[in-house]
């Protein structure tokens, strides 16, 4: 039997699946412009508690992972398979990155008690609270995509190294870098939304 | 390829696997369906029972059966299965997936081994909900809304229920993207957008809020397991948290799931009509335009759910006009289906049965949805008993007659075998009944002021509630009827071999009975337009 093939209609799911995620979050930004008009000064406030240093050098090494991931595509495309590999290699090195960043942001905060049910951050109110809730919460959710996206591309990875992806049939890989494009994406409201607006 | 010998009916087919591995492992759309529909029927009679149960308690005030927990944590399970398990998924996942492909002539959905993925998302995300009933402190008592504060205080085992019914989101968010590539993409040549027929319209239709709603209440959900376990605090007053913005972010999705269940039913009764009536469908492009319309107005009108909650006037006057608006669709459609009855020569066979038992029951719970959606009449009849009959009449009376409709029609397809026709129309009819009796007494009792999930009630309400339990036995015996005849005919009944025994026009009419693994040997090539009876 004949495999049923459509790489448009895969990209087409793709798209869709990408919408889908675009509403997960949605709805967090949602949460997020809801308790943020009604706390403004408190949020304010507990944004200067964060790291802008390593949010800005996360936010520069994800783009830099997007375009490797980008690259990594049109590497296959010209039937470089080396070269695609070597760049999808860098990405996930630099997926590996931005986490090892995030558990030392996240560390520091645990040490002076920024932690959803901690007594300290009891004390300082309503709107400290739900600050520190969101941004664990959103950052949480949105570093567990970054992990689902590394599994992502080291499947890709085994499979272009088998050759089962190839110059004439990639879709597996332009999906997975729609996908990461999406991850970089979320974040790229994520870093203003919490390290920026003062 | 094998050498040309006669296609084998999808049945019959000896893959890799054998036996119950044959069907669990298999990609092959048919088969997937069957294993919704199988999951779907053991749920449903586990649902019915509890409902049951429940009425055997309202049967006389006070202590009957069952205290007030017990009773707490039945209505809560029967509407997490009923929900979540059955009327959610329901229509599209066992009949799309069975009869989709085959209606625009494809040999199978987009994604074949995501549609099995999506099943058994749906088979774990059972399991989970199931280990709530037997772990921890306790079933859980929150009711299926899971409302906040309550569904972080109580010591019940919500956990899991919650998390059950996130894996299921998930399985119908992949349903829904499924559906939507297979029919841009999969459409048999010159079948244009307005020669598809209308049962896959509807499932276009709710595919798209399956996609659009489902991520809303799957973030929803995970936020009250956030709650639960870290103490986050959005919905949590104490830690500065509103339990309204919970309300509002649940019935976003919850709204629009309404419509995942009914826009499919309102295919199926699209269906079965024309062809009972031998006649043209009146209006099709009226059904599908009204198909897209409530999709897209569905999303605006979940405010209705919260008029006593708190909000400005403003937005509860928006949201009380934009539900009065989608009920337009809603009566477009029926005027459609009766007008293409008008003339026609009526064939009265038991799927004809449950269409037009369809119209009868979907009209009254729209209507009293209407006297819902009113401002000062819901500020009476909030959280009665009102508001049960209402949406009993709208999700069982509309799905799952519509339901039984599409079972009854399609069994000779989907078996190669016919049932007892006469069980069947017995069943139908003692099951009718039942229904009436069940419901519309609570009408009655909302009015007067019955509130709705408490296991005792003032003696007033003792009259109507004896007519309603009562109307629940005899339910659950046509319900019983109906299934043994099912049952034993899927087994036992006459074989028909027979392409077309309605004497449909669409495409799942023409091809072998029971289809062949391939559906089509040879992809059709389509000219006319659906329903075509001149």
């Amino acid at each position: 039997m004949i495999e049923h093939r459509d790489d448009q209609g895969a990209k087409l799911g793709m798209w869709l699946f990408i919408f889908t995620e675009l509403l997960l979050f949605g709805m967090l930004f949602v949460v997020y412009a809801v308790y943020r008009s009604m706390h403004p000064e408190a949020f304010r406030i507990a944004g200067e508690e964060l790291d802008v240093t390593l949010g800005t050098i996360n936010t520069v090494i994800l783009l830099i992972s997007s375009m490797t991931a980008a690259m990594s595509i049109t590497a296959i495309q010209k039937g470089n398979k080396k070269l695609c590999l070597q760049l999808l290699g860098i990405t996930i090195l630099i997926a590996v990155i931005f986490l090892v960043n995030k558990y030392f942001e996240w560390g520091a905060k645990f040490e002076y008690g920024f932690y959803p049910g901690s007594p300290e951050l009891h004390e300082l109110g309503y709107g400290t609270i739900l600050f520190f809730g969101l941004y664990f919460f959103m950052t949480g959710v949105h570093a567990l995509h970054i992990i689902i996206g590394i599994g992502l591309f080291i499947y890709v990875a085994l499979q272009v190294k088998k050759d089962k992806i190839h110059q004439t049939d990639h879709v597996w890989l332009e999906n997975t870098g729609l996908y990461w494009h999406l991850v970089d994406l979320i974040w790229i409201f994520l870093f203003p939304l919490f390290y920026l607006i003062h | 390829m094998e050498s040309p010998t006669k296609p084998i009916s999808y049945l019959d087919y000896k893959g890799e696997y054998k036996g119950i591995l044959g069907w669990i492992f298999s990609t092959d759309h048919k088969r997937v369906g069957l294993l919704y529909l199988y999951t779907m029927l053991a749920f449903f009679s586990v649902g019915a029972i509890l409902g049951l149960l429940m009425k055997i308690q309202l049967i006389a005030p006070g202590y009957t059966i069952m205290g007030p927990q017990t009773y707490n944590s039945l209505f809560t399970l029967h509407g997490i299965i009923m929900i979540f398990i059955i009327v959610v998924p329901g229509l599209p996942a066992v009949f799309g997936n069975f009869f989709l492909p085959i209606m625009i002539g494809a040999k199978d959905v987009a994604f074949p081994r995501i549609n099995l993925l999506s099943w058994w998302l749906y088979a774990v995300g059972i399991l989970i909900v199931l280990t709530s009933q037997f772990m921890g402190d306790g079933p859980p008592d929150t009711g299926w809304t899971f409302y906040a504060p309550y569904s972080f205080q109580t010591a019940t085992n919500v956990l899991p229920a919650v998390f059950g019914a996130f894996v299921m989101g998930f399985s119908s968010i992949l349903t829904g993207i499924n559906f939507v590539v297979t029919i841009h993409r999969m459409r048999a040549p010159g079948m244009t957008w307005f020669k598809m027929p209308l049962f896959p319209w509807t499932l276009y239709g709710t595919a798209w809020i399956q996609i659009l709603a489902t991520p809303v209440i799957g973030i929803t959900l995970l936020l009250i397991i956030a709650e639960r376990t870290l103490g986050i605090g959005f919905f949590d007053p104490a830690l500065g948290g509103d339990p309204i913005l919970y309300q509002h972010l649940f019935w976003i999705y919850s709204h629009p799931a309404v419509y995942i269940m009914i826009l499919p039913a309102m295919g199926v009764i699209s269906e079965i009509i024309p062809v009972f009536s031998k006649k043209t469908i009146f209006g099709y492009k009226a059904i599908v335009l009204s198909t897209m319309a409530i999709a897209f107005v569905g999303y605006f009108v979940w405010g209705h759910h919260m008029f006593t909650s708190g909000m400005s006037g403003r937005a509860l006057f928006a949201f009380s006009f934009l539900t009065f608006l989608v009920a337009i669709p809603s009566a477009i459609k029926v005027f459609n289906w009766v007008s293409t009855m008008h003339k026609g020569s009526l064939d009265l066979q038991t799927p004809f049965y449950w269409a037009v038992s369809f119209l009868f029951v979907f009209m009254i719970g729209g209507l009293t949805g209407l006297v819902l959606g009113s401002l000062a009449t819901n500020v009476h009849l909030h959280d009665t008993h009102f508001v049960v009959a209402h949406f009993h009449f709208i999700v069982f009376g509309g799905t799952g007659f519509a339901f039984m409709g599409a079972v009854h029609y399609w069994f000779p397809k989907m078996f190669g075998r016919m049932y007892d026709a006469n069980w069947a129309n017995l069943g139908w009819g003692i099951f009718f009944i039942g229904f009436l009796a069940l419901y519309l007494p609570m009408f009655y009792l909302g009015i007067m002021g019955m509130p709705r999930r408490y296991y005792d009630y003032l003696p007033e309400f003792h009259g109507g509630n004896i007519f309603s339990s009562l109307g629940a036995i005899v339910l659950i015996a046509g319900l019983m009827i109906i299934f043994i005849n099912l049952v034993r005919s899927a087994r036992h009944g006459t074989k028909i071999s027979e392409k077309n025994p309605w004497g449909g026009t669409t495409l799942e009419w023409q091809v072998d009975t029971p289809p062949t693994l391939e559906n089509f040997e040879e992809i059709p090539t389509i000219t006319g337009k659906p329903y075509d009876y001149n």
